[in-house]
């Protein structure tokens, strides 16, 4: 299947850690041009499977596809912005030198960043309203800052596919609208991202496409065909308590437990 | 002595020159190597390495029969190396933590070769002696030959972290990210840590394997102190490493019987005990000093908050309120003459009458200005 609408397609994907599946024989299309979140309870493998079809963690079984080669060789259509926990800020290093990193993949071995790394770098600061920090030492970013530097980034690696790892985790209201319109940016640009998310409210107003997730995908497409009650139970079992509002099908979660996903895929971190 | 015998001495006297030079060499490479295992939180790594290190000494001397400082480089590298391998398949394959990991190989390998350097030494053999230098280093038996190693060796080692300096950083502040760009994280890690566990090895000969970690944290340490900047900060711990070095060896050549290993690490000491005191932003003193400044205006703050609110309880606005009142409205923050005289000086409050105070027209609006519209945001 080599159709060029479909910009990601995985297939048979399995993951498990020791004897226990983390996912289990996950098919997946996504089409050019959405902007699609990965919805599921914790340790549902949403941000395992963001980093199974990147490589990043080793699958027991399955096909990952980037516009129909193996990711291997589409690595500079690929953006990837992982969460913001999962490094040091208080490495000594500024905001700037961050994001050209975005650009070490194009650059290759040994080559370093020069003025045009520079320019595209802040270009990409710009667009996260984060020029003005170009030379603020990381360690002094709030967490939201901190999110849009990731971002930039992402930006910086001028990918045709994004994937974001929680990108609204613990981010201020600000940073929140700054990343929705930044993400429709991107989609109005052709570009295709993939967002961990796990605020079911916000689903149908931020994405148009979504995918339900707990170990097994549960449902995958438009956000208005599949972002349904049903689907959600089966998501969430009966952890979830649903609003009816008029016409549109919002959720909360309901549960126990809040809903984060720092502690799910922890130790798959190497 | 004074200085200029010491500079002099430093220059013309033959084992002098060749102590510094070495202590020097090991002072950079460690520093500068050092820089990556601390931000990388692989200090203890250092530790591990350089104990694993020693049965590789002793077992490539026990194989070839020579003393060569190659020969004995060459299998403490190699000792260092599978050491720290088996630490990291033992994390990544068992359910043992990394801190247990390099416990276990730390002690078992350090074991082995106190076992292996006491049955050298009961050898019937002339030339065994001399290896339990490694334990404790010892400089003062340093050779040109032995320096002329290093600094070649250590050389190359700091040309390879200049080339991969790109890759490097990547690594150690975000490998995951680095992995999706398509670079061999992992074989990137060996590489570094290979670099790592020459420039431990390297410096056993001078300051021992028992105290060679801390030629690897201290100077990194006492760098971070003083730079936000990768570049800087390997450049200022390679320094510090340097300067340890070439100030531990002369002081040790001054007095008698002063071992030039230990001394090394006490000057090290020295600088990182300065850096964490004195560095600016994050030395202790200083910020003591930016903690004790927030506190006095958050008390001024208080201060003129409740005058504020005793204020708008009174219709007249220069009605005085005793201090005592004020005290007790700030039981526990203390200071409030303090800061009672801090607002007179910024023009907010006047004395009214014997320890009776009263906000200013201008403190009004302050107060205004600060309290009342967080108080309508608020409500």
């Amino acid at each position: 299947m080599n159709d060029e609408s479909r910009v990601i397609e995985v297939s048979d994907l399995t993951v498990a850690y020791r004897d226990k599946p983390v996912l289990w024989d996950i098919d997946l299309d996504v089409p050019s041009g959405v902007l699609m979140a990965i919805v599921g309870p914790n340790g549902a493998g949403k941000t395992t499977l963001i980093k199974a079809i990147l490589g990043l963690i080793r699958s027991a079984a399955g096909q990952v596809l980037i516009y129909g080669k193996p990711y291997s060789e589409q690595r500079r259509l690929v953006g990837y912005v992982p969460q913001r926990e999962s490094v040091d800020w208080d490495f000594p290093t500024n905001v700037l030198d961050v994001v050209m990193m975005g650009r070490y993949g194009h650059l290759g071995w040994v080559r370093r960043p020069g003025q045009d790394e520079r320019m595209l770098a802040l270009e990409a600061l710009d667009k996260v309203g984060m020029r003005p920090f170009a030379d603020r030492q990381i360690s002094q970013l709030s967490g939201g800052q901190q999110q849009r530097v990731f971002l930039a980034r992402a930006l910086a690696q001028d990918a045709q596919v994004y994937f974001m790892d929680e990108p609204f985790q613990g981010v201020d209201a600000t940073t929140e609208r700054a990343i929705v319109s930044l993400l429709q940016e991107l989609r109005a640009a052709g570009k295709t991202v993939v967002v961990v998310h796990h605020d079911l409210q916000t689903v149908p107003e931020y994405f148009d496409w979504v995918t339900l997730l707990n170990v097994r995908r549960i449902a995958s497409g438009p956000v208005n065909d599949v972002f349904t009650e049903e689907n959600l139970r089966l998501a969430y079992g009966g952890r979830v308590a649903f609003l009816r509002g008029n016409g549109g099908s919002g959720a909360h979660e309901n549960g126990p437990t809040p809903p984060e996903t720092y502690d799910e895929p922890a130790r798959f971190a190497q | 002595m004074n200085l200029l015998d010491l500079l002099s001495s430093l220059f013309f006297d033959y084992t002098l020159r060749t102590v510094a030079l070495g202590s020097a060499t090991l002072g950079i490479l460690s520093g500068a190597l050092g820089t990556y295992a601390v931000l990388r939180k692989q200090s203890l790594l250092g530790d591990a390495i350089s104990h694993a290190a020693l049965p590789g000494i002793a077992l490539a001397f026990l194989l070839t029969g020579s003393k060569a400082p190659l020969v004995l480089i060459l299998g403490a590298v190699a000792a260092g190396w599978l050491g720290t391998l088996l630490v990291m398949s033992i994390v990544t394959t068992t359910r043992v933590k990394d801190d247990s990991a390099l416990g276990i190989v730390l002690a078992v390998f350090f074991g082995f070769g106190l076992v292996l350097l006491t049955f050298i030494q009961k050898k019937p053999n002339a030339a065994q002696a001399g290896l339990d230098k490694f334990l404790f280093g010892q400089a003062a038996a340093l050779l040109e030959r032995d320096v002329v190693t290093m600094a070649g060796l250590g050389a190359l080692v700091l040309v390879v972290v200049l080339i991969f300096w790109k890759e490097f950083k990547l690594l150690s502040f975000d490998p995951e990210f680095g992995a999706s760009l398509g670079f061999p994280m992992r074989a990137l890690d060996i590489l570094l840590i290979t670099l790592l566990v020459t420039a431990i090895v390297l410096g056993l000969q001078t300051v021992g394997v028992v105290l060679m970690s801390a030629m690897v944290v201290a100077p990194a340490a006492a760098a971070r102190q003083w730079t936000d900047r990768l570049g800087v900060m390997v450049g200022l711990s390679a320094l510090f490493g340097a300067l340890a070095g070439v100030s531990g060896a002369v002081i040790s050549s001054t007095t008698a019987r002063l071992p030039t290993g230990p001394t090394i690490v006490l000057c090290i000491t020295a600088i990182v005990a300065i850096s964490i005191t004195l560095a600016p932003n994050r030395g202790l003193v200083w910020r003591w000093v930016r903690h004790q400044r927030n506190r006095r205006r958050l008390r001024v703050e208080a201060v003129l908050g409740d005058l504020y609110a005793l204020a708008s309880q009174h219709d007249e606005p220069d009605h005085g309120h005793s201090i005592a009142v004020l005290r007790a409205m700030n039981r526990g923050r203390g200071g409030v003459t303090h800061s009672l005289e801090q607002l007179e000086e910024r023009g907010w409050a006047h004395q009214v009458g014997p320890d009776e105070w009263a906000l200013t027209p201008a403190g009004l609006a302050e107060a205004q200005r600060q309290f009342g519209r967080h108080r309508e945001a608020s409500a």
